[in-house]
């Protein structure tokens, strides 16, 4: 179910800054070129290049101090690079704060869940972006919305919309935090360790949610450690290794032990050299 | 069952603490019936609007988490502000002396909120500071202005809002205007979710909210225009009540239908989730700190009417009864939970047990531990009522 082949442009090994006619840029949602962050004298991440393409979901891998979070943190604004460039839709972008991902559509869904347990599923799915009326909150139409876009999403487990969120399980309050991303016509995705405290049905759960934002044409990005849950969604693969991108492609490419070594050594014999990056 | 545990969840809203109030109400009448006629109902109302209002101004703060310490002195400083604005010295006009004193509270609490959120102190210490430094000036202001430790107020217009009543046709229309307009409201609330196929609590229950409205308006109609004087004809409803309920009004529209208020609340259950979400959280929080001050401005014009003035020695647990009206109506506080409404009953609650325990000729010692008594019990309801909402 993972055979879904990337464009063949994004393999290419291509480091330094980018080029005319660079194939990765025309397919792609975000391009990295060379993407560099250091905080003083630590190199966190170093001349990162990689795709993003829609419809398509991206396990982004590595061990604990690889470089992970540090680089989705990059993209979603929440410090700029050190150096590098960000192609959105082949053009350059420059993003330095939340704000700035934000309006481009990429919306960041962190661990830790920035949802309000004292609210309910309308209230937060709309936080930040009430639709009012003379002044006044619009709630019937932020509810209509609200069960709309779950609806659309086929998270049918929450009872009401407007229960409090404190009383969702693990697997639900991750369905809204997605949704909330969804409805705010988000292209891109990013999921840090989603399923990382859920138990094995919720888990189920938030997989599919993930298969069915790609198949509305959304990007996803998602860290994770664990390999089952990667070679479930992912069509493609990104393995960090101490701050450098070792290798990336279709999931094809990869099997659970040369994805370990990738992860624990930052090299494999097992996959095709020129899709290493340099 | 599913009551039960909605009552344990936190949910039940004001059941308890109105159960609470029947059977104390119910106490008070058997042991005294005076306690009942329409004169002392109509008292304890009255007696009841400072701690009310100071109860409304503190949910503000308790909804982020914060707290206001300061609030009894802050509203002495107000009324003290107000009673030498008016008085003969330099009589002013009373509009212009309430807009100073509305403006001096409210820049009071936001000095407070400012020092607060640029310093990133807790708002437990620096209103506590706040505490003692304007019960500081309240006795230099009261010392300065006074004779004797006070000074009493002159002014006809003050003196009125707590001791003035409207008459008993205005107390009839007014009564009817408030009723009409939210059974309106709540009509058409329903009727647009009904249109717009979403889902709604039956048509009876509804119809059962509009006509306990009905009858609690008709109740206090009539219990107001009740002649409640002995030797002189006194009926109609004191001024202070629908300045209670104007106060009321706005402080629920804000909280429910802006967006300040859901930030209020968002940043009171998860800060971090309201800054993630692209709010101004300091922004807002300085709000909820003028908010603060600008009702505890509304309490201290009706303080001044009830002291008929203002002394250099007023009652240091006005701050306590402040933060106990909103939490034994039921206002968390650790932030996130509660109503404009929780103040109306909590301080009720505290006016019964003044007024009824009087009545009975029970001295002040027990009046403290009786009202010391129900908020402990009713901080136990929120705090259990806390932890079955996070273990789930």
């Amino acid at each position: 179910m993972t055979n879904n082949p990337g464009p063949s442009g994004s393999m290419a090994s291509n480091s330094g800054p980018a080029s005319p006619g660079d194939p990765g840029l025309s397919t792609s949602l975000l391009s990295l070129r060379g993407i560099s962050k250091n905080f003083g004298a630590v190199q966190a991440v170093e001349n990162i290049n990689l795709d993003i393409f829609p419809g398509q979901v991206t396990a982004l891998m590595g061990d604990n101090g690889a470089g992970k979070s540090v680089l989705i943190k990059t993209i979603s604004g929440i410090w700029a690079p050190s150096s590098g460039q960000m192609f959105w839709k082949g053009q350059e972008v420059h993003i330095h704060t939340p704000r700035d991902s934000e309006h481009l559509g990429i919306a960041t869904v962190y661990q830790d869940l920035a949802l309000c347990d004292n609210l309910d599923i309308v209230q937060n799915m709309f936080l930040g972006h009430e639709k009012t009326k003379v002044g006044l909150l619009d709630e019937i139409k932020m509810e209509l919305t609200t069960k709309q876009t779950l609806a659309d999403l086929s998270v049918s487990t929450v009872k009401s919309v407007r229960q409090l969120v404190g009383s969702l399980s693990g697997g639900q309050r991750q369905a809204i935090a997605v949704a909330r991303a969804v409805m705010r016509d988000s292209q891109l995705v990013i999921m840090d360790e989603p399923t990382a405290a859920l138990g094995v049905s919720q888990t189920a759960q938030v997989l599919s949610l993930i298969k069915r934002l790609a198949e509305r044409g959304i990007a996803v990005l998602v860290i994770s450690h664990n390999l089952n849950d990667v070679f479930q969604v992912a069509d493609r693969a990104a393995v960090m290794y101490l701050g450098s991108l070792v290798s990336s492609g279709p999931i094809s490419n990869y099997d659970t032990s040369s994805a370990v070594e990738l992860i624990t050594t930052g090299e494999s014999s097992r996959v095709p050299p020129t899709i290493v990056a340099s | 069952m599913g009551q039960v545990r909605r009552l344990w969840r936190g949910d039940s809203g004001m059941v308890p603490i109105v159960l609470g109030l029947a059977i104390l109400v119910v106490y008070f009448q058997m042991r005294n019936s005076v306690f009942l006629s329409a004169g002392n109902v109509t008292n304890l109302f009255v007696q009841a609007t400072v701690f009310i209002l100071l109860g409304m101004a503190e949910i503000w703060l308790l909804l982020l988490g914060d707290i206001d310490l300061s609030v009894g002195y802050t509203m002495g400083v107000g009324a003290a502000i107000t009673v030498i604005l008016v008085d003969h010295q330099f009589h002013w006009p009373w509009y212009a002396a309430f807009a100073v004193t509305l403006l001096a509270t409210t820049g009071i609490a936001t000095l407070q909120g400012l020092i607060v959120i640029f310093f990133r102190l807790p708002s437990f210490i620096v209103t506590l500071a706040g505490l003692l430094f304007w019960e500081g000036m309240l006795i230099n202001l009261v010392d300065h202005q006074g004779i004797g430790g006070s000074i009493s107020n002159e002014n006809k217009i003050l003196y009125n809002l707590v001791n003035g009543n409207f008459t008993t046709v205005f107390t009839w229309i007014f009564m009817v205007v408030v009723v009409l307009f939210m059974a309106q409201s709540m009509v058409r609330a329903d009727q647009r979710r009904r249109a717009s196929g979403l889902v709604t609590r039956a048509r009876m229950v509804l119809f059962f909210k509009i006509g306990a409205l009905a009858v609690a308006g008709i109740v206090l109609a009539l219990l107001f225009n009740a002649n409640r004087g002995t030797f002189i004809v006194l009926q109609g409803m004191p001024y202070a009540i629908p300045i209670d309920f104007a106060v009321l009004a706005a402080g629920s529209v804000i909280l429910t239908k802006t967006k300040a208020g859901r930030y209020i609340y968002a940043i009171g259950g998860n800060s971090e989730a309201a800054r993630r979400s692209g709010i101004n959280v300091n922004r807002y929080r300085l709000l909820a700190f003028a908010l603060t001050g600008l009702t505890t401005g509304i309490a201290s014009l009706l303080y001044a009417s009830r002291l008929g003035g203002i002394s250099d020695n007023i009652d240091s647990s006005l701050v306590l009864y402040a933060v106990a009206s909103a939490v034994i109506g039921g206002t968390s506080l650790f932030g996130g939970r509660g109503k404009m409404i929780h103040a109306v009953i909590g301080g009720i609650v505290i006016a019964t047990i003044y007024n009824g325990m009087a009545l009975i000729s029970i001295g002040p010692a027990t009046q403290y531990m009786a009202i010391a008594l129900v908020l402990l019990a009713a901080v136990t309801i929120d705090s259990i009522a806390r932890r079955g909402s996070t273990t789930n």
